[in-house]
Order: C-alpha cells, then sequence, then structure tokens
C-alpha cells in the first residue's frame, strides 16, 4: 500500500486551490471592468457647470458617479446588496419589496408541492407501465407527445383553466416533473433482473411484497436518477414561470429588479438560484447513493 | 404453510451400498415427469419431445447434456417457473402448476440480491416460507442454515463482498433454508474455478447426506455428477432431444471426491458417460433415443453393450 500523501499534494487539495484561484482571477476582471473611469471623466464646460447648478444637481458627483451608476455593478455594490439581503432575508413590506429567503421560500415551497404531486402520480404510473407491456404500448404514443412540450406552454393553457397564478405556477412544475420520473420509472421496473422475480416467484411472495421488497428496491438507482433529473428541471422552470405570473417567488423577484434596474440584486438572485439548485442537487445525488447497490 | 416433511437429520440411517437411494419402498415416484416436450414458437421441431423419468425420495439426479438440449427447461418445468408444451410433472402425487415453496431452486448465477446483506437475503426466503414466525425464529433458521454452509462469518456482508463461491454458497443456504421436499439446482458451480467448485462440492455432498435431500442437478462436469449422483440422466441432443439413458452410479454411497478416482467403478462409468457425451448424444437426436429411457449399469454384469466397445477407435481420437 503506498504511503498517504500529504494533505496539500492530495487531489482534493489542489483542486480546491485551484477553484480558489479561478474565483480570485474572476473577481479581478470584474472589478478591473467595473472601475470608474477616471480618465474619461467629462470636463464639463462653465456653461455645463452652470445649467447643473441651476437643474440643482451637484457637478461634483455628477462627474465621478453618474458612469459606475448606470454601469455595471462594482464589487462594492455587490457587497452592499449581499450585506443588505443577507441580513433581513425574510422581510415582507408588501407586495414588491419582500426578503430574498422569503422570495426563495415561496419557489422552493411552489416546486416541492409541484413536484411532489409529479412524484405521486409518476412512480406509480411508471411502475405499472414497466410491469405491464400492454400498458406501456397503449401510453408510449401520449408521453412522446407530451414529454418534448416545454413546460412553459402549458401556462396560458393552465391560466385559463385554473384561473390562480400560482397554482398554474405549481401545474407547470408538476407537468415538467413528471416525465423524467415515470419513464425511469418504466424503464427501472421493466429492466428488474428476471432471475430475482423468479426467486420470488418460487418463494412464492405476494404481490404486494414483491412490489416493495424486490421490485422497488433493485429500480430504486433508475427511480431517483429520474427524481434527480426531474428535480433540475423543475429549478429551471420554477425561475421562468414566476416571471410569467409574478406575485412572489425568486422569479419574480429578479423580474422586478431588472424593472427596477437594481442589477445588483438581479446578479446576487441570480447566485442564489445556482447556490440552491447545486445543494437540491446533491441532496438527491445523497438518496442516490443511498439506494444503490453494487452487483 | 409448514410441510408434513420428515425429520432432516438421520445421518445415522442413512441406506448404504451401491444403490443409495434407490428402491426403498413406496418412494419410487416421488417425482414423476411424464412425456414432456417443448417447442418454442416459431421453430419447425421441439427442443425435446417424449421426456420420462421418475425420481425417488432422498435420491440425488444429475442431468447431462449438451448445450441446447433443454435441461434448463426441464429444471424450469419442474421448478414451475416454465410451463412444457406437452406432458406433465407430478411432485409427491400433485401436479406441478406453478413454483412453489415446496421446491428450491439454485439459479445459475446465484440470483441473490445484491441490495440485502447475506442474512437479509435469507431471512426473505424463511419469511415467505414461514411468515408468522417471530423475529427471533427467523433468524435462528437464517444463522443455522449460513452456519451449514460455512459462512457464519460473512453473515452481514453484502453479496458484492463476496466472492464468487462464497455467493454461490448463500444461494444453497437460502434454497435449503427453506426446507424445500426438492432441492433444483442448474449448473451451480458453472462459473467457479476448480479448487472452489471441489470444496462446495464435498459442502453440498455432506449437506444432502445429512438432510437426506432430494435433489435434480444440471450439470456439465462428469467427475461432479459421479461424486454427486445416485442417478445420471444422459440427454441426447436437440431437437427432439430425450432422456436417452439413465446412469446408476455404482459406486459406494460413502464416496469421497479424493478417492473417486480409486474407486474400480470409477473409469467405466466415466468413460460410459464421456463416449456418450462425444459420440452417442448426436447420434440419438431428432427424437432416436427410446422414450422409456434404459437403465444402465456400466461395468457390471448384464449392461448391455456400449459404443465405445463397438468403435473404440473413433472415440479414442476423439
Amino acid at each position: 500500500m503506498k504511503p498517504a500523501l500529504p494533505w496539500w499534494r492530495t487531489l482534493r487539495f489542489k483542486s480546491a486551490l485551484l477553484s480558489l484561484l479561478l474565483l480570485c482571477l474572476m473577481l479581478g476582471v470584474w472589478h478591473l471592468a467595473t472601475r470608474p473611469a477616471t480618465a474619461a471623466v467629462v470636463t464639463l464646460t462653465p456653461e455645463q457647470l452652470e445649467y447643473a447648478k441651476l437643474m440643482g444637481k451637484d457637478p461634483a458627483s455628477l462627474a465621478g458617479a453618474a458612469p459606475a451608476k448606470a454601469g455595471f455593478p462594482t464589487l462594492t455594490q455587490m457587497g452592499s446588496a449581499v450585506v443588505h439581503h443577507f441580513s433581513a432575508p425574510f422581510y415582507d413590506n408588501g407586495p414588491n419589496d419582500k426578503g430574498l429567503g422569503l422570495q426563495l421560500a415561496y419557489s422552493l415551497g411552489r416546486v416541492g408541492l409541484g413536484y411532489l404531486l409529479a412524484a405521486l402520480v409518476a412512480i406509480p404510473l411508471g411502475f405499472v407501465i414497466g410491469m405491464s407491456p400492454l400498458v406501456y404500448r397503449a401510453l408510449d404514443p401520449f408521453i412522446q407527445v407530451l414529454k418534448p412540450i416545454s413546460p412553459l406552454a402549458w401556462m396560458p393553457l393552465a391560466l385559463y383553466t385554473i384561473k390562480d397564478s400560482t397554482i398554474s405556477g405549481i401545474f407547470v412544475i408538476f407537468i415538467c416533473s413528471v416525465w423524467p420520473m415515470l419513464i425511469n420509472t418504466a424503464f427501472g421496473v421493466g429492466a428488474v433482473r428476471k432471475e430475482w422475480l423468479n426467486v420470488a416467484r418460487t418463494l412464492e411472495v405476494p404481490p404486494l411484497r414483491r412490489a416493495f421488497e424486490v421490485i422497488l428496491p433493485a429500480a430504486a438507482p433508475t427511480i431517483l436518477t429520474g427524481m434527480r433529473i426531474s428535480m433540475g428541471i423543475a429549478w429551471l422552470v420554477i425561475v421562468a414561470a414566476e416571471m410569467l405570473v409574478g406575485g412572489t417567488g425568486i422569479g419574480y423577484f429578479v423580474w422586478n429588479e431588472w424593472n427596477n434596474l437594481s442589477l445588483p440584486n438581479v446578479i446576487l438572485a441570480i447566485l442564489v438560484i445556482g447556490i440552491v439548485g447545486m445543494l437540491l442537487d446533491l441532496l438527491f445525488a445523497q438518496a442516490q447513493k443511498a439506494v444503490t447497490y453494487a452487483d | 404453510m409448514r410441510t408434513d416433511e420428515a425429520p432432516k437429520t438421520l445421518p445415522a440411517s442413512a441406506p448404504q451400498g451401491g444403490a443409495f437411494g434407490l428402491g426403498r419402498p413406496g418412494a419410487e415416484h416421488f417425482l414423476k415427469v411424464e412425456a414432456l416436450g417443448k417447442q418454442y414458437p416459431g421453430s419447425t421441431e421441439p427442443v425435446f419431445e417424449g421426456v420420462n423419468f421418475q425420481m425417488a425420495r432422498g435420491e440425488f439426479v444429475c442431468i447431462i447434456g449438451h448445450s441446447g438440449c433443454g435441461k434448463t427447461t426441464i429444471l424450469n418445468a419442474l421448478a414451475g417457473l416454465e410451463t412444457a408444451s406437452t406432458g406433465h410433472v407430478f411432485m409427491d402425487g400433485r401436479e406441478v402448476a406453478g413454483p412453489g415453496l415446496e421446491r428450491g431452486v439454485v439459479f445459475q448465477g446465484h440470483a441473490l440480491m445484491p441490495w440485502l446483506t447475506v442474512r437479509k437475503n435469507i431471512a426473505f426466503a424463511v419469511r415467505s416460507k414461514w411468515p408468522d414466525w417471530t423475529r427471533e425464529q427467523v433468524q435462528a433458521q437464517v444463522e443455522k442454515y449460513v452456519a451449514l454452509v460455512g459462512l457464519s462469518g460473512a453473515i452481514d456482508k453484502k453479496p458484492s463482498a463476496l466472492s464468487g463461491g462464497m455467493k454461490q454458497r448463500v444461494g444453497i443456504a437460502r434454497a435449503f433454508a427453506i426446507e424445500p421436499k426438492m432441492l433444483l439446482l442448474d449448473e451451480p458451480f458453472g462459473a467457479l474455478d476448480a479448487l472452489t467448485r471441489g470444496t462446495i462440492q464435498d459442502e453440498l455432498l455432506r449437506i444432502c447426506r445429512a438432510t437426506q435431500q432430494t435433489v435434480f442437478m444440471i450439470t456439465h462436469d462428469v467427475d461432479e455428477a459421479l461424486l454427486l449422483a445416485d442417478k445420471i440422466l444422459l440427454m441426447s441432443n436437440g431437437p427432439k432431444a430425450r432422456i436417452a439413458e439413465i446412469v446408476v452410479n455404482t459406486m459406494p454411497a460413502a464416496r469421497t471426491r479424493q478417492g473417486l478416482h480409486h474407486e474400480p467403478q470409477f473409469y467405466r462409468l466415466r468413460n460410459h458417460l464421456v463416449d456418450f457425451l462425444v459420440q452417442r448424444a448426436a447420434q440419438l437426436s431428432h427424437g432416436r433415443a427410446d422414450a422409456v429411457p434404459l437403465l444402465v449399469r456400466p461395468g457390471l454384469a448384464g449392461e448391455p453393450p456400449t459404443l465405445s466397445d463397438e468403435a473404440p477407435a473413433t472415440v479414442r481420437a476423439a
């Protein structure tokens, strides 16, 4: 056996160091790119100064701060936005001013509910499809047509029939999460090794016990893969759906801050969406690891 | 659920002599296979047809034949996993209509559930047989049979952590643990190396002698059949394969793997089996074998002349 490498020579440490360097590089580029353009300071003519004073503006701030205010946010502005939102993530000052944490909670609630409903439909139905070639063939054309439809295309129909934007959002999450789970469950159940089923048959295992103690654990890794894909799609779709229906949620927050021309808030929201998506994926990766078996 | 099976441990009363397990009164027709045949849809000729044989209780029977003659299909028909096109299987006076707990199966590729430990794999089978047993009763049964195959040390390991031989032992323990009336083994040692194979053969022999288990086993290994079996069914080639001959193992019942090749009968039996496989199996295909197989005792008086006596040159060449 090889002796253990010292910690600073492990791949893990080296990759972490490289990641950190890349982050610093990106932040550096950002900082340089958004530096106030001092060289380009416009020297105002006396007439212009006079005019500015007449309009009640401070000529000094006009020259210095104007380009920074209109352009891409600087790191300092980003930092103050982060501090502002993370110091009070759950405040609620009416419909158009809610804390980032609160908006996130709305989005997660919608995703959770739509996703749960999808799982409740897709996994049992996938079981039936996987076990019965007849049902598989009968439902296949429907699945093949419905699967490639962008979930947002359902939005007008959902709004018209449901007449409630929140429930429509949940419906859109449901419809986009259902397909990967359904297809993977059906595939996993259909691909359970014949010999395990034969073992159950020779032991006269009743159908319900066979479903829960043989087929479910055998198909669990495939089902979990479908659930993981579904969660990824649901999190992608919720932002777009909330931009459309408005009201609450992280997607609406992004849209609202764009209308406010507050780019630091938009960038912050984008980062938060990314991080939450990563955490959700990590959660499913852990679950997947727990049910995967080595053969 | 529990069957009215006789006690399993009676090594003291195990019958001795050349015809181990044979001819005990009232036990001749424990298993009866009548005119069994299988034709797969789309083929013009059946794989096998007119397969007839009987087994007595406590008998160990091996079936030998070339690949594709339908050995596994016959075993699956006995297990009830597959239905034959024609014919019937009767066990203990009742027709076999589907898979059941009175027949334990050891599958070719162990068929353990990889997400369960050895203990849980066997407990799964035990709970199927006795659903109202307490946890303690189930555990006691599991531990007893794991100990029987010598795997007590690995009882809480998953199958992926076991070697091929250990996995197959767990498969055997699982089949024995439900105390079936009959054990069906589908070439259980095919994938094992020679050394492991020998060890497990010894184990199987010991357990079967101790429990008086009725066993039907598929094998490709002539020596394995001679060590384990009381009778060896020789199957001709397909299509229209049949059980051409039933060879009685005339070696003493107390034979061991180490002493097997010193038995005076060993090479006579072995030559007979090999001659059948290399030459006669093919000649007897297409239903040319008798529907009622001949019972032969090679090397002993009254034996019909075998082909090796008539055409030694070709056999030696092969």
